[in-house]
């Protein structure tokens, strides 16, 4: 943890207009978010959790209030600002996986490192690293057409992480997994950020990703209604309901002994 | 080069619907460069056709000729300038000498222009050696007042008038005082040329025999000259004359192979401006298939964008990588075109392209089959129209993107 807050929204607004009515998705959420959190926004459908994340992500901008993500307010990026900032910065992982379906298993995570530039012998050493991590090297052939869902959102994660992210924003990230598969995917995510210091972000309203929460932030009507520290958190040391203990076999990618 | 690559694996990666957009386009490519190689090739035939038979080096023309009007003939003929004989007399030259005549065969009565050529001419590819064979049937004798006169005629005079090698017939014709004369004329062969201009309405005897007939001694209406043959400097050019002065009779005018390829030329610039109309089809075609393919792919593939986006792709990014997707359909579509096409167009050009019915009908000097002609300019420029048009057919409908927002796309929306 660092003193900075790595995410700071204060008062943030997001109004939709839908024709003549106007729909207010957010209505002042004041929040801060510090390097290493694992923390979820919790709440019924409609309050507000993806907008939120969203405007963190800056995929969107808010109506009024502000977004200061990585020490750069969110509402005043360009396109090509907001797009480095995700580039850079910030891993998605969505619920629905959104895979590249032309892409090989290897190229989808290779992806987000081409972007950066980084060079042939470093995004192979990154790419299975992370493939690694999530136990798929031996799949780096794959099409997503070719994956389980579990498999698909395993490889989303590595894609999410591959780039060393300061922050991973993960919507609904377990709705179309069965229990095993939910209990595998947080278990990587939670190793991960503990092991390389991620914060991340999740948009759910599933019990099981709540199991593993840090911070509970639960909105209602796009207001923050509580915002908790988790007690009972289960640690991926301790296997629960469907979980296995297995240890990864090698380090997060860029994991410092 | 990460957009390059993407949006080649895009499209690979679609299969069956970029293999037939490819198809399309590159029928478009081969069918655009053999309709404009055929035309060039048609042009360049006749053109060759013209100089060969008809033009040579160009004419020198007696300054009263007038090639349109046959009423011109009786005075458009004059002794042959001195420099003009001397290049006659080397073989690089060869005087024609035109007038008016009618025939009689079977009895009935054609109009006809009469030109006498050197039977040992090379200029023109026309066979007038029959004219002196020795063996010809009629071939001219000693005593040329009694026996007939050889005649050559091509294809299409002979179907006129129902002529065959061998047949005789009345030719009259006056001569150099006005007097009317007829003598018996045979066929001595009949020659096949693509070149009407040499052919419909015309018969060919000796020269001497035709100056003899006519009196016009050492006369021509104009002289052929060989190609590559520096035409020699006769007189003073018509403008360089005080204003009102009537042309020296002795002032022959020089007609370069241009003057008389210009209404060729023409011809086919009209046909060219006719056959666009086909490139138009084609590209539409084309044009249409990208373009709706661009359409379906940015209304199918929102989600993807969203993702792109998410992962730090611009908007302008993702329309780049959707412009060149629909670009890189026409480059597969030259890459598909060169496979089939090349040979395909070699063995046509080899072989040529038969045409139907009467090529006369044409207006062209044509064969009665077209070698197309497949210029570097041509291929070239036909690929960078066609890549020219599936680039703007593939950006149109991308301009949607320009609105699309990241989270509308992530949903799988259209903003």
């Amino acid at each position: 943890m660092t003193d900075t807050p790595l995410i700071v929204t204060k008062d943030l607004k997001k109004i939709y207009a839908m024709g003549p009515h106007k729909l207010e998705a957010l209505a002042g959420v004041t929040l801060s978010f510090d390097k290493g959190e694992f923390a979820g926004l919790v709440g019924p459908s409609g309050s507000g959790k993806t907008t939120l994340l969203n405007i963190i992500g800056s995929l969107d901008a808010p109506s009024e209030g502000s977004a200061v993500v990585m020490g750069r307010r969110v509402e005043t990026l360009s396109h090509k600002e907001a797009a480095r900032l995700r580039n850079r910065h910030i891993g998605f992982i969505f619920q629905t996986f959104n895979l590249l379906p032309v892409y090989s298993v290897y190229e989808n995570v290779e992806f987000a490192l081409l972007l950066l530039g980084d060079p042939p012998a470093v995004r192979r050493r990154k790419v299975m690293a992370a493939l690694d991590w999530v136990h798929l090297a031996d799949r780096t052939k794959s099409k997503p057409a070719q994956l389980s869902g579990g498999e698909s959102q395993r490889v989303a994660i590595a894609r999410a992480v591959v780039k060393e992210p300061d922050i991973v924003l993960a919507d609904e990230p377990t709705a179309n997994l069965d229990a095993v598969n939910s209990h595998n995917i947080l278990q990587t995510m939670e190793r991960l950020n503990r092991e390389l210091g991620t914060t991340f972000i999740f948009a759910t309203h599933d019990g099981k990703v709540m199991q593993y929460l840090r911070r509970k932030i639960t909105l209602v009507d796009g207001r923050v209604a509580s915002d908790e520290p988790v007690d009972g958190r289960v640690s991926s040391d301790e296997p629960g309901e469907g979980r296995s203990a297995t240890p990864p076999a090698t380090p997060a990618p860029g994991a410092r002994p | 080069m990460t957009i390059l690559k993407l949006a080649l694996k895009n499209l690979l990666g679609a299969g069956l619907r970029t293999w037939l957009n490819v198809f399309v386009l590159s029928l478009s490519f081969v069918l655009i460069i053999f309709a404009r190689g055929l035309i060039d090739g048609m042009n360049r035939q006749a053109e060759q056709a013209m100089i060969a038979s008809e033009i040579a080096g160009g004419h020198f023309q007696h300054p009263a000729y007038d090639p349109y009007d046959p009423l011109t003939l009786a005075d458009a003929h004059g002794p042959v300038p001195a420099p003009l004989a001397a290049l006659a007399s080397s073989g690089k030259a060869a005087p024609v000498l035109v007038i008016q005549g009618t025939i009689y065969p079977e009895g009935r009565l054609f109009t006809v222009r009469v030109n006498g050529i050197d039977p040992g001419q090379a200029l023109l590819n026309i066979p007038t050696s029959f004219l002196a064979a020795p063996n010809a049937p009629n071939a001219p004798t000693d005593d040329a007042s009694d026996a007939e006169i050889p005649v050559l005629i091509g294809t299409r005079m002979a179907k006129m008038t129902g002529l065959e090698k061998g047949d005789t017939f009345t030719l009259q014709w006056r001569d150099a005082r006005g007097t009317f004369d007829a003598r018996e004329a045979a066929v001595v062969e009949i020659f096949s040329t693509s070149v009407q201009t040499v052919d419909s309405g015309q018969i060919w005897v000796p020269l001497a025999l035709l100056r003899e007939m006519t009196g016009h001694s050492g006369e021509a209406t104009f002289v052929v000259i060989a190609q590559g043959t520096a035409a020699p400097v006769l007189a003073a050019p018509a403008s360089a004359r005080p204003s009102g002065t009537p042309a020296d009779p002795g002032a022959w005018v020089f007609r370069g192979p241009d003057y008389f390829l210009s209404d060729l030329k023409a011809m086919v610039e009209s046909k060219t401006a006719g056959s666009s109309i086909l490139y138009a089809i084609l590209l539409l075609l084309a044009m249409l298939a990208i373009f709706d393919t661009q359409v379906l792919s940015i209304f199918h593939r929102r989600r993807e964008m969203g993702t792109l986006m998410a992962l730090g792709f611009t908007r302008t990014k993702v329309i780049g990588l959707f412009t060149l997707e629909g670009m890189l359909n026409g480059v597969l579509a030259a890459l598909v075109a060169a496979v089939y096409g090349i040979p395909l167009l070699a063995w046509i050009a080899r072989t040529g392209w038969a045409l139907p019915g009467d090529t006369d009908s044409y207006g062209f000097a044509l064969g009665e089959r077209i070698f197309p002609a497949y210029g570097l300019g041509l291929v070239a420029g036909t690929t960078a129209l066609v890549l020219l048009v599936t680039t703007v057919a593939s950006f149109l409908p991308t301009r949607r993107i320009a609105k699309l927002k990241p989270t509308d796309a992530l949903r799988g929306r259209m903003s």
